[in-house]
């Protein structure tokens, strides 16, 4: 066995498998760019190297730079993580020229399945269901359009070196496939140094199911089962399962089996993963083959007990896989929810800065945290924006559904912004709980994004209740302040109004052992914490049933979280709720007359000059950040009338870049 | 007997209806609460005991003497905010628009020197249209006598203005001399000459609100110490904030238990300061997890940003923190900053406050507008207030520490008690570029040697060892122990005991 090996990553994906190298008893070498200095993945390694400034085509894609570090540190293996330099067949034969394994598979079957078109090719030859396209390079947008007009519209462009919805557009119209060509072409050229198009059928209502697979240098190929990762944004995934909840028996044999005989058929070494769409009917399709450990590999794990890291490892080193098919089985049901640093309220925009606080649920039988960062770390603009998997598992499905609310519940980040939210509003929304997705899903409920009204808090007392049992606290606890007139000291009165969202609720809070019963509607709450002032997270219960609800304190307003919705929560005295009547309501500001950075980022291009008419949907500017460009559009017709940044400049969020007449 | 029962029911009647329904009415469309209204919120309930609820003025003329109101337009007494004593006294604009009578100063008089004789804070809510010119002089007379018990109280008692409507000419004298002014937004304002005034004199054209408002004020003057949206809401964190306070000069501030330990550990903090000296970081992080319950009540949020002022508590106890902020302009000291800090300074010296200072400056702001604007007499405030400042004074030096800005910051040669850095403290007369740039005069061009002599200035003295070894500093501390080594330094200064020379009183650079 490699007494050492270097991770050729970052994030949690590194950390997680040094945690596997470390169970094995391996020494493990981490590398760094300056971002990346103190970083969760550089602290755990026995030894780091640095390796270049925050730009990953400065760093972590530098294949000399990490070939050295091996060379340096003796590092007998390279696990390469996922993206960066995981599929990239030139690193491998870098490697192997140095004598350093590659704990992966082997160059030729990395160029094979890195290739859309040669992939589709092989798979068709191994027997495995693919979609009908057109296999050639396009040459143009022109190009692209008569295939279009021959398989029908509508049609996926794809960039046969893209991945992770880079480099990807679907097209409806002769119009859409001609941008869809030179945008998803541009990504690919920036994002990958390869702009070759090619051009398929689109399926409609299609699921995401993939079959994970393993395979060792001496034939053996096994399946672990699928997972389905049909929850996507913008082809990014955001919540995967297994077992797909879609599957029977039947088209699970006959996936995994189609999936061991393209592995077979390329002689596949090392985990991989093989993606099908799957449509209403459970027709199956051949999507690609990602040679590497997937980011959702961890729900494959809980469910089928086998870590995929370790077996990979013993694979690189030449063993035969411990395991054959029959060892295989389905255990319960796994979740994983992808915590991205994003705001979900503005547009999914990423948001990047230092975590003022960061507390991951405490990992137990049913939650396991793959975690990248900690608190006080930094959430860099430099890579990708997901910062942890939040990963559950139950007996059945409905379990793990409720441990991984309960789990987002208590997962407290602040300083930057997080998607929990929305990955709680997914898990109470009733196509996701009933099993009825497809990859469309969140564009068909989300149309105009995500909003705070989306996620109306499916039983508000929650909140009432525990509002007015923290505030009671509070205000008993102010009543014990030393210097008060004797024999007319303060007495706090049971009477009060939660004013949640400006609307008034009346309770009344009598304090108990251990918390507070509040009445409210002639129903009593029996609201149990031990929750101090000042802690962020509520943890207690409500008449017996566990409940966690995070709190973020302004002056008199506590905002609450729960279940992906929130509330804004004060506790007044009657009298102050009789009072309030004559406040007048303040409007805030009208910003519609500004167009405001939504993140911080660099102006690539301004489309518009001061005086111009637009009209809304047109496009005003690009703004580059996390390695995205986002067009920003006007959202009504409009005159500009100045524009105060030139293109170049580096923005921070609400800058007002330009304004309107 | 009964009669005069009667009689007092009625009378009582009247008083509580102001200026009569009418008025009330009209103060509640215009967003305000009346007189009594406000009083009903900001003390515990039942404990308020109004005082001259039966005075009236004595003005015969221009028709006054049939114009009559129980209580002439103020109402005063004494309660309780959360079993604490506060003495208040709260203007009613229903009746003759809040106008300042002879009879009405009066009552605030009383009030104000009954609040001396037991030592308890003084709590104004003003809303008066002014002085009541049909008193004439009698009413000018009666802001003096205001005045005077203002200056008089000023560091026995704590005085707090809450301005809850008009505020203008003389009238902006009283709050101007008390020790917190807080305003609401867009109904209060306050200025020394009106609209009209300045555009008869300058030729400025200016609304109210944007010549004395809420945001004026507590962004570019600084004059506010606070604003908030309504009437409630500031009546609400008014009693929140009197129970930071001490009663007065001689009794120290309460005691609130905590549940938070004295000994939590914020990790986080050991990455707080970035490693790039010329990156910024936001000092309320530092503050706000060091505090008690994170809870921080600053005062001028939002007037000269780069310096942080307010109060929390460390284990229980009131503290007044002041601290640089390299958010804003590098955190350095400029005027405006020096005079909001040094006030604050005085404050909490004056009221047996301890200080907690948290250092990140780069000096004082450089340019002729500061120069001009006598940055050298009002930066002395705040090195004035720290020097004769006997309180407990801890310190934490979390980065930088130039200059005579250094020396300014609470530092141990002004009787710092407890002087502590963080590693990444830089303790220099200067920035190792800029000192550089002097001393190797001759090697400037010299980009190489340049370099080679900074970093020899940066290993020298970007560290706290130097001001470690001439005991400048008390201790070097990691980041996550600040709230710990806080804590059991300000309990070891509970009872500490210093005096400055006796004389009639100092002079501080105004």
């Amino acid at each position: 066995m490699f007494d050492k090996i270097l991770i050729a990553n970052r994030g949690e994906i590194a950390c997680r498998v040094i945690k596997s190298a470390q169970k094995m008893g391996i020494k493990t070498v981490a590398v760094y760019s300056d971002a990346d200095r103190n970083a969760l993945h550089v602290q755990m390694a026995d030894e780091s190297v640095h390796i270049g400034p925050p730009p990953s085509a400065q760093s972590y894609l530098l294949k000399e730079k990490i070939l050295q570090a091996c060379l340096d540190t003796g590092a007998q293996a390279v696990h390469p993580g996922y993206g960066f330099l995981s599929e990239n067949s030139e690193f491998c034969e870098a490697l192997a020229e140095a004598g350093i394994t590659f704990i992966g598979p082997r160059t030729h079957a990395i160029q094979a399945m890195g290739d859309k078109i040669t992939s589709k090719q092989l798979a068709d030859d191994a027997g495995v269901n693919t979609i009908p396209g057109f296999s050639d390079v396009l040459r143009d947008g022109d190009h692209a359009v008569e295939i279009a007009n021959k398989l029908g519209y509508p049609v996926m462009l794809k960039a046969t070196a893209g991945g992770g919805g880079k480099g990807m557009r679907v097209a409806y119209d002769d119009a859409e496939c001609r941008e869809g060509f030179e945008r998803a072409s541009n990504e690919a050229r920036t994002g990958f140094g390869d702009d070759r198009m090619f051009v398929e059928k689109f399926i409609e209502e299609p699921r995401h199911i993939e079959i994970q697979i393993i395979a060792d240098s001496h034939g053996n190929v096994v399946y672990l089962n699928e997972r389905e990762c049909s929850l996507q944004r913008r082809h990014q995934k955001v919540i995967e399962e297994a077992p797909s909840p879609f599957l029977d028996n039947e088209t699970r044999k006959m996936m995994g089996e189609q999936a061991v005989a393209l592995a077979k058929a390329v002689e596949y070494q090392s985990a991989g993963t093989v993606e099908f769409i799957v449509d209403a009917k459970r027709n199956f399709y051949f999507l690609e083959m990602n040679t590497r450990l997937q980011v959702e590999h961890p729900i494959t794990e809980l469910i089928t007990g086998f870590d995929l890291v370790e077996l990979m490892i013993h694979v690189a080193n030449g063993e035969q896989l411990p395991i054959r098919q029959s060892d295989v089985g389905i255990n319960g049901w796994a979740i994983e929810s992808r915590v991205y640093a994003e705001d979900p309220f503005r547009n999914f925009l990423p948001s990047t800065g230092r975590l003022v606080y960061y507390r991951p649920p405490a990992s137990d039988e049913h939650v396991r945290v793959d975690t990248g960062v900690f608190e006080g770390g930094e959430v860099s603009m430099f890579y990708d924006p997901m910062i942890a998997k939040l990963v559950t598992h139950g007996d059945t499905r409905d379990e793990a559904i409720a441990h991984m609310r309960s789990a987002l519940d208590r997962f407290l980040i602040r300083g930057v912004t997080s998607n929990i939210s929305f990955l709680s509003s997914l898990m109470v929304h009733p196509r996701f709980v009933s099993g009825n997705m497809s990859t469309n899903m969140i564009g068909e409920e989300y149309p105009d994004g995500f909003h705070p009204a989306d996620v109306p808090h499916e039983d508000p007392t929650i909140f009432i209740s525990v509002a007015a049992s923290m505030l009671r606290g509070y205000r008993d606890r102010a009543a014990q302040i030393d210097g008060q007139l004797y024999g007319h000291e303060r007495r706090v009165r049971d009477d009060w109004v939660v004013l949640m969202n400006d609307v008034q609720h009346p309770v009344t809070v009598v304090s108990v052992q251990g918390g507070h019963d509040v009445q409210y509607n002639g129903n009593t709450y029996a609201v149990r914490s031990q929750w101090e002032f000042g802690q962020p997270l509520f943890s207690g219960s409500i008449n017996g049933v566990e409940i966690f609800v995070q709190v973020e304190r302004e002056d008199q307003t506590y905002r609450l979280f729960h279940n992906g919705s929130q509330a804004d929560v004060k506790v007044i005295t009657p009298k102050v709720a009789e009072y309030l009547q004559y406040m007048p309501v303040k409007v805030p500001p009208d910003m519609s007359k500004f167009l405001l950075s939504p993140m911080p980022g660099l102006l690539v291009s301004l489309a518009v000059e001061e005086g111009q008419a637009v009209n809304a949907g047109e496009e005003l500017a690009v703004l580059e950040a996390m390695k995205m460009e986002n067009t920003l559009l006007a959202e009504r017709d409009c005159v500009v009338s100045k524009i105060n940044f030139e293109t170049g400049a580096s923005l921070a969020v609400d800058d007002k870049i330009m304004e309107f007449e | 007997m009964q009669e005069i029962i009667e009689q007092l029911e009625e009378k009582r009647k009247a008083a509580a209806m102001g200026g009569g329904q009418a008025r009330i009415d009209k103060q509640h469309a215009r967003g305000k609460l009346t007189a009594r209204e406000r009083i009903d919120l900001l003390l515990d309930e039942d404990s308020f005991e109004e005082w001259d609820t039966f005075v009236e003025h004595r003005c015969t003329d221009f028709g006054m003497a049939d114009k009559k109101v129980p209580g002439d337009g103020v109402v005063t007494g004494y309660g309780t905010v959360n079993g604490r004593v506060v003495f208040v006294f709260s203007q009613d604009f229903t009746v003759f628009g809040g106008s300042l009578s002879e009879a009405h100063a009066e009552k605030i008089c009383k009030v104000m020197d009954q609040a001396m004789k037991v030592g308890a804070p003084i709590i104004g809510l003003n809303d008066s249209g002014g002085a009541r010119i049909q008193e004439g002089v009698a009413s000018l007379g009666g802001y003096a006598e205001v005045f005077q018990r203002n200056v008089l109280a000023s560091g026995v008692v704590p005085q707090i203005s809450l301005i809850m409507g008009p505020c203008a000419g003389g009238a902006v004298y009283s709050p101007a001399m008390t020790d917190f002014i807080f305003m609401v937004k867009d109904s209060s304002y306050m200025f020394v000459t009106g609209p009209d005034v300045v555009k008869t004199v300058t030729h400025e054209e200016v609304t109210a609100e944007e010549l004395g408002g809420a945001t004026t004020h507590s962004t570019i003057s600084g004059v506010c110490d606070r604003s908030y949206d309504n009437d409630v809401d500031a009546l609400m964190m008014l009693r929140r904030f009197i129970n930071y306070l001490p009663p007065n000069n001689r009794e120290n501030p309460p005691f609130r238990p905590t549940p938070d330990s004295a000994s939590r550990k914020e990790m986080s903090l050991d990455t707080l300061v970035p490693g790039n000296p010329n990156l910024p970081y936001d000092m309320k992080e530092l503050i706000f997890k060091v505090a008690d319950d994170n809870e921080f009540w600053e005062l001028q949020p939002e007037h000269a940003q780069n310096i942080i002022i307010g109060f929390t508590r460390m284990d229980g106890h009131t503290v007044g923190v002041v601290a640089n902020q390299p958010l804003v302009l590098a955190g350095c000291l400029d005027i405006k900053s020096s005079i909001k800090a040094g006030r604050f300074v005085r404050f909490c010296d004056a009221f047996n406050i301890p200080i907690l200072t948290f250092v990140d400056v780069p000096g004082f702001m450089p340019g002729t507008s500061q120069e001009y604007g006598g940055i050298i007499k009002h930066g002395a405030k705040l090195l004035f207030a720290y020097a004769e400042a006997t309180v407990p004074k801890v310190t934490v030096i979390t980065r930088k520490a130039y200059g005579g800005a250094y020396d300014v910051m609470s530092s141990k040669h002004l009787r710092g008690d407890v002087n502590l850095a963080w590693p990444s403290a830089e303790i220099a007369v200067m920035g190792p570029k800029g000192a550089v740039e002097i001393i190797f005069r001759s090697d400037i061009g010299d980009e190489k040697k340049i370099a080679e002599r900074t970093e020899e200035y940066r290993r020298k003295f970007a560290n706290p060892f130097i001001a470690g070894s001439r005991g400048y500093i008390d201790d070097v501390i990691a980041p996550h122990e600040t709230r710990k080594r806080v804590c059991r330094s300000l309990a070891m200064l509970k009872d500490k005991q210093l005096d400055n020379p006796w004389r009639k009183h100092d002079n501080i650079p105004l």
